[in-house]
């Protein structure tokens, strides 16, 4: 009871203090997407081409960088720039953000790429070819015919990753980001004249799972609009 | 002479797959072609089709040239798409768009056609009009009239492969290729394959056939040609190629099949 009690005389502190860190995440998670699904396709193209040094060197990259952990990427990323002397990221939380926003970036896109592959691989070459016989273009075939096969395919691996996303955003607290994370995690010291609870760290997974929530929704609403076919 | 093929050559790495072919064929007729596995019947389609580029020999439509493996090879898409577009290919798998409804599938290649019209512009609801109309028409023909609305995922195979007929007959090639049509179907759904094949001869459709089917082969073709190993090995009238081949290699093959 005492416990029911002090979170409801806190939460009018703890909220918008929690609202404010998950602001960060959102910006993270936003930006992760809108860098990373352009250039996975990217990526993916790199990965398909048949100019041999292009193509080996991106499976390398994404090798790296789907065998190591995001965690460490991020470490690296941020802390190695000053210690071979030239802190690029400065010590404020923009800085930080721009780190984690570029480690987060590539990490998703190298995981995007294989994603985008086994979508493009996995369409037929007959449907390429029964639009070319039917004199479409190269333009067309992948416009009218591929495109929206490969997207079908592609929906279900992507939720996936996406909805991962949303709570591997939460690694950035390792650089100090502040997210939601972080900004439950401070009043277990001392924030907003809080000290020592640890009730509202707990109470930032309410915010995960409403998201994750809404996104497992709306990707279950865009595969039942394509499950029309095949 | 509509179609004359001459000599060609094709070869994928080491393997050579076409080792002269050659053969002709008139306007309204229909030529099957046989042979056993392996022959290089598929290639040779898809070489005519332009989906492969044969490394030597002649093409000629009308009695004209349209393709020549000596000419570079630096041909414009765009030239070589509107050469396509005298030969329609119906595939051994359909290859339907499966994310469109059957008569979307019929209507896709010429709505996109149209749009190079100069006249497309001015005349937009009058052209899609009238192919939606010629789209239905076919379908009529091929008996799918009451299936026009249905998505791939929802037919039989033989009436995949009726949709897959109507929707190259929709581009009015002035030759159509069939390569194996029934052999991906059920052997209780050839029949229905086989018997719009046929209605398309009586209205003089031109027509190329590679079939594993002798006796429809036999019965509708006005020329029946016979590939072993990449090369034309006999060709003539139907009873002349079955009845009474003199060709050991021939007799064998239709002996085999008869066994079957
Ligand atoms: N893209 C390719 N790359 C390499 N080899 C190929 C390719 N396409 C065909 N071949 C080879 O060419 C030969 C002839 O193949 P093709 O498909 O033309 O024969 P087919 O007469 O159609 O046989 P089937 O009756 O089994 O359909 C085969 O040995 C095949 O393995
Ligand atoms: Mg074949």
């Amino acid at each position: 009871m005492q416990l029911i009690n002090r979170i409801i005389e806190q939460f009018p502190i703890v909220f918008p203090a929690l609202n404010m860190g998950f602001l960060q995440t959102l910006k993270l998670f936003a930006i992760t997407l809108v860098g990373a699904l352009p250039l996975g396709l990217i990526i993916s193209f790199g990965s398909m081409t048949k100019f041999k040094p292009i193509s080996l060197l991106t499976r390398v990259v994404v090798w790296i960088v789907r065998g190591s952990p995001l965690m460490l990427q991020l470490m690296i990323i941020y802390y190695l720039p000053g210690l071979v002397g030239k802190n690029i990221w400065g010590g404020g939380e923009s800085g930080r953000f721009i780190a984690a926003a570029i480690a987060f970036i590539m990490n998703y896109a190298c995981y995007f790429s294989e994603i985008y592959r086994g979508g493009i691989q996995g369409v037929p070459v007959g449907q390429q070819e029964a639009g070319q016989v039917l004199g479409l273009t190269k333009t067309q075939v992948f416009f009218k015919v591929t495109l929206l096969q490969m997207v079908k395919r592609i929906v279900p691996p992507m939720s996936n990753e996406i909805i991962t996303l949303v709570k591997d955003t939460s690694l950035a607290r390792i650089i100090a980001l502040q997210e939601i994370i972080w900004a439950g995690g401070a009043f277990m010291k001392s924030s907003h004249g809080i000290q020592g609870q640890i009730w509202p760290l707990f109470f930032t997974g309410v915010y995960y799972l409403a998201f994750c929530g809404i996104l497992t929704l709306l990707f279950g609403y865009i595969e039942k609009k394509l499950s029309y076919f095949e | 002479m509509i179609l004359e093929i001459k000599d060609l050559y094709k070869s994928f790495g080491r393997t050579d797959v076409l080792k002269g072919v050659s053969f002709s064929m008139e306007e309204g007729e229909v030529l099957s072609i046989l042979g056993s596995s392996g022959s290089g019947k598929t290639t040779l389609l898809r070489c005519i089709n332009f989906l492969e580029r044969a490394d030597k020999g002649q093409i000629l439509l009308d009695g004209e040239l349209l393709f020549d493996a000596a000419e570079e090879k630096t041909a414009k898409a765009k030239e070589i798409r509107k050469k396509q577009l005298n030969f329609g290919l119906v595939f051994q798998d359909f290859n339907l768009f499966p994310q469109y409804s059957v008569i979307e599938n019929v209507m896709l290649a010429p709505k996109l056609l149209a749009k190079e019209a100069p006249d497309f512009k001015t005349n937009k609801n009058h052209i899609y009009e009238e192919i939606r109309h010629n789209a239905e028409d076919i379908l009529d023909r091929v008996g799918l009239s009451e299936k026009l609305d249905n998505y791939p995922c929802k037919l039989s195979g033989g009436q995949k492969q009726r949709v897959s007929i109507a929707r190259a007959l929709a581009l009015k090639p002035r030759i159509l290729f069939f390569d194996e049509p029934t052999s991906a179907l059920d052997p209780e759904l050839t029949g229905e394959i086989l018997k719009v094949i046929r209605s398309l001869a009586a209205q003089n459709i031109t027509m190329v056939i590679v079939t594993h089917e002798i006796d429809f082969a036999y019965s509708v073709s006005d020329k029946i040609i016979f590939m072993s190993d990449g090369v034309v090995i006999e060709s003539g009238t139907p009873d002349e190629v079955i009845n009474n081949s003199s060709n050991e290699r021939t007799k064998m093959f239709l002996q085999k099949l008869s066994e079957k």
